[in-house]
């Protein structure tokens, strides 16, 4: 099954930020099949009947209960849905991964054990393990019966994860692994089977394994979090564990291909993960509103709540158009192949956009969660309402699979690394835009037409704002780019933005285009508001780093340039909230 | 055993719920939908009875193309095939026109056993199945809470008021209208969802409609409750006049002292 249509071609990772994409480039939520609507509906009736009226047991550390929800799920194809038939599972598509990992993402608690199962537990095997690892572990994972864990952190080793300490040695006879060190912060940590184990060969070669939980493997006490305390996370103790040399993951050495390459699918399915949280939150948070009354009127009646309910719904409905294209990317780039080793390569080209994902999905739902706390007021500081625990769970997401700041550095870095080994035609493009930039008669000052074609011209201008950021920073720091993490983290956000921007525009032009004008009217209110608000961002992003780069008359036809690029007519966004809100409140729930 | 199973599309319970225009029935643009719930109870006893004795389960729906998501869904739970009566009206006719239109589509099927919701969640007249039953010349036991298929006679447990049951026994073919709540309905499972995709939709228009669409009856004005209650303060903050007034009230216009 694969929605992604047959015309949609490969697109270089990267890429969206030097080329122009339209409608039917990317693939959108409106684009999914009749099945994936299925896969969503049976996952959110498992979650939503199953799942979330447990999670009080869960938060007692009842991990039996952890584990007959895993099987449950799995008995219903969750967790196998991307493995292979020949491993025990069903051999679905990217989408239908990501659809489900959505709908979990409406308990934050059972959504983090879930992704150490069916996630960085289970994928590393997949991708990396030999023939006899795959068919001994991936259908026991698939169907639950074994529950799976990843270790790669340790006390001293988080975001610089390749400086771990645990080691492992070759037995005399060669048939096996003998693993110690000690692990931190690993999810299912408490009842796990079997872990996906980082540790260094000969004390330098840091490579993955799989090993089983013996004796010799103990876990710590379960961590005191502030949220997701409905799922396991403790230490990690091997002393002599021993693992045969068939649980090796690839190759002795390679264990950072794993681990990143991991993490870049965990990220977008920990975007999709936010997606779900955020319209679990609006939705509550419009109902709460239209039901809560005070001065004689329900609270969605007042202005200052509307305009929240729209931003959260804005932020819900652009970070949505972004988990999707970027899956569609990878969809289009996998499907004709069923080597895992192919797959990877594919999904490694969109390694940026996964970083991307990340960082906005797991902030835009932040600020969701936070805005139902106010929305809620006192009753949202209450843990007897569902506000309190929505604002601690989605912390989380800020921190773990690479921190934002981890990830906002690689989407620049990442960028910078394939312009350099040639992948990425960056450099002409931010060459060809400097000599625009002196040369402003170039800029073409037609009348924009068509639907959001000012958006998109606003949205093509930031992308030239941020090839001018990166550009300059280029020039000035050259080898010592990646020290100036200021610059970096300035230019992700422009970047970022612009991603969104024009994954949003292009959503609701494709909208636009399939449903008709009447349907997809309240789409461009938010992609209008959000297109405004993320130009000022834009060039406040801008004027920082350049500031920070250039002086004199360079900084003055730079901010020149900005001003032309992030040129645009204020709309009146008050009156386009309240009318993106007033579709919610009159429908009592999430419309987008 | 084969046995067919009906199923109703109906407005989602959660929906806010607009009256038309014409005043004739709910607002439908906008509205999202769902299985009527005692049909998904049907559904799941036809496909514990095809598990327990083999069989067939052949799930069909009456509507537009919008019901499909109903057959897909069962389909996706477990049931064989499907027949689609398609019909942009089809969701808007009385019982006596729904059951002469579904007799017509299912007769041909021979099966053993009809199952249909108790009644649907919309217009709630819970009359189609039993009509039904008579057109297609079968008996019928309605309000069945529990199925024994294994015997040359069908045994069903119907729900009575005030927590009685009746074991009842009937002849074969039968249909029964089932109950809601009487069991825990399976998910769709991926497989399943998978698998749907290869199995049978067999559409069918209905042929003639009667006189009428077949209707005997017709929706004239919905409304909604309007309030009739009135509330008057008596005496103006004086109790004593307040109590003479009442009194005056309750002799006058109530007339109940
Ligand atoms: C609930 C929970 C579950 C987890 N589950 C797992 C799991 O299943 N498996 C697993 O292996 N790990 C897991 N982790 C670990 C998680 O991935 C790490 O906590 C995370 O990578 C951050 O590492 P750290 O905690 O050591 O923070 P640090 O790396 O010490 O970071 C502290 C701060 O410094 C910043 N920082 C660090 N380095 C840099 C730099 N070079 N430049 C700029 N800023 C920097 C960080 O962004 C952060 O703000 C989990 C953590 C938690 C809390």
């Amino acid at each position: 099954m694969s929605a992604v249509a047959e015309e949609q071609k490969i697109v270089t990772g990267g890429s969206f930020l030097i080329e122009e994409s339209t409608p039917k480039d990317v693939f959108t939520p409106e684009d999914f099949t009749e099945e994936h609507h299925m896969i969503a509906d049976t996952t959110r009736q498992f979650i939503d009947a199953e799942v979330r009226p447990r999670i009080p047991e869960l938060e007692k550390h009842d991990w039996n209960l952890a584990r007959e929800l895993v099987r449950k799920g799995a008995e219903l194809g969750l967790i196998g849905a991307n493995v292979p038939e020949e491993y025990g599972g069903l051999g679905l598509d990217q989408t239908s991964s990501a659809i489900i990992a959505e709908m979990i993402g409406r308990t934050a608690s059972f959504a983090t054990t879930f992704g150490a199962q069916g996630g960085i537990g289970l994928l590393p095997i997949l991708y990396f393990g030999t023939e006899e690892a795959k068919k001994k572990y991936l259908p026991k994972i698939s169907s639950g019966e074994m529950i799976a864990a990843y270790a790669l952190t340790e006390a001293g080793s988080g975001s610089d994860a390749l400086a771990a300490k645990a080691t492992a040695r070759l037995s005399a006879d060669g048939t096996h692994y003998i693993l110690n060190g000690e692990k931190m912060w690993i999810t299912n940590g408490g009842f796990a089977d079997v872990f996906v184990v980082f540790a260094k060969v000969d004390g330098d070669k840091f490579s993955g394994f799989i090993v089983e939980r013996q004796e010799g493997l103990t876990n710590g006490a379960e961590e005191h979090k502030m949220g997701i305390k409905g799922s396991s996370t403790t230490a990690l103790v091997l002393s002599d564990v021993k693992t045969p040399v068939e649980n090796l993951l690839g190759e002795v050495g390679k264990g950072a291909k794993i681990a990143f390459n991991i993490l870049n699918i965990g990220r977008f399915k920990l975007g999709a993960m936010c997606n779900g949280g955020m319209k679990l939150a609006l939705h509550d948070s419009v109902r709460y509103a239209n039901e809560r009354h005070q001065f004689g009127k329900p609270i969605s009646s007042f202005g200052a709540i509307k305009a929240k309910l729209a931003e959260m719904a804005i932020k819900t409905w652009v970070g949505e158009a972004m988990v999707y294209r970027t899956i569609g990317m990878i969809e289009t780039a996998t499907r004709d192949t069923s080597d895992p080793q192919a797959k990877l390569r594919a999904i490694e080209e969109y390694a940026a956009e996964c970083s991307i994902v990340k960082v906005a999905l797991s902030e835009y739902c932040n600020f969701v969660v936070d805005e139902m706390v106010q929305i809620y007021g006192g009753y949202g500081y209450s843990a007897d309402y569902p506000a309190e625990k929505a604002y601690r769970d989605a912390r989380i997401n800020r921190i773990f699979e690479g921190t934002s700041e981890i990830n906002r550095m690689l989407v620049p870095g990442m960028l910078m690394k394939r312009a350099m080994s040639g992948k990425l035609a960056l450099l002409p493009a931010a060459q060809k835009l400097m000599d625009e930039v002196l040369s402003p008669s170039m800029l073409s000052l037609d009348e924009d037409e068509g639907v959001l074609a000012n958006e998109m011209r606003l949205a093509q201008n930031a992308k030239k704002v941020a090839l001018m950021v990166l550009g300059t920073a280029a020039q000035k720091y050259m080898m010592e780019l990646s020290d100036q993490q200021e610059i970096l983290m300035g230019a992700a956000d422009i970047i970022t933005d612009a991603y969104a921007m024009e994954s949003a525009i292009l959503r609701a032009q494709k909208l636009h285009a399939t449903k008709g004008e009447q349907a997809a009217t309240r789409y461009l209110d938010i992609v209008q508001v959000f297109s405004n608000d993320a130009v000022e961002r834009i060039e406040a992003n801008a004027k920082n780093t350049l500031a920070a780069m250039s002086e004199g008359d360079e900084l003055r036809t730079q901010l020149a340039a900005l001003r032309r690029f992030t040129k645009n007519t204020p709309m009146n966004t008050v009156a386009a909230r309240q009318r993106i809100a007033d579709v919610m409140i009159k429908s009592n729930k999430y419309t987008y | 055993m084969k046995i067919i199973v009906l199923m109703k599309q109906v407005a989602n319970k959660d929906a806010i719920l607009r009256i038309n225009k014409a005043a004739t029935w709910i607002e439908e643009a906008d509205l999202t939908y769902e299985v009527n719930e005692s049909d998904g109870y049907a559904l799941e006893e036809a496909l514990r009875l095809k598990e327990k004795l083999g069989g067939e389960v052949i799930v069909c729906s009456m509507g537009p193309t919008r019901v499909k998501s109903v057959i897909k869904d069962a389909l996706a739970r477990g049931a064989d095939r499907a027949i689609h009566v398609v019909g942009d009206e089809l969701a808007h006719i009385g019982p006596f026109a729904a059951a002469t239109i579904l007799a017509e589509a299912i007769k041909g099927e021979q099966s053993d056993l009809v199952l249909t919701g108790l009644q649907s969640d919309d217009y709630g007249f819970a009359q189609t199945g039993v009509i039904l039953a008579e057109l297609l010349g079968m008996p019928h036991a309605t309000i069945v809470i529990e199925v024994d298929a294994s015997g040359e006679q069908l045994r069903v447990k119907r729900e009575l008021e005030n927590g009685w049951y009746q074991w009842y026994t009937m002849p074969r073919p039968a249909l029964l209208t089932i109950q809601s709540g009487i069991s825990q309905i399976r998910y769709a499972t991926l497989k399943g969802i998978m698998a749907a995709k290869k199995k049978e939709i067999r559409e069918v228009t209905p042929a003639s409609a009667a006189p009428n669409g077949g209707s005997h009856q017709r929706v004239t004005k919905i409304y909604f409750p309007e309030k009739t209650k009135q509330t008057q303060f008596l005496g103006n903050g004086d109790a004593k006049a307040g109590a003479v007034q009442l009194a005056e009230k309750l002799r006058s216009e109530a007339r109940i002292i």
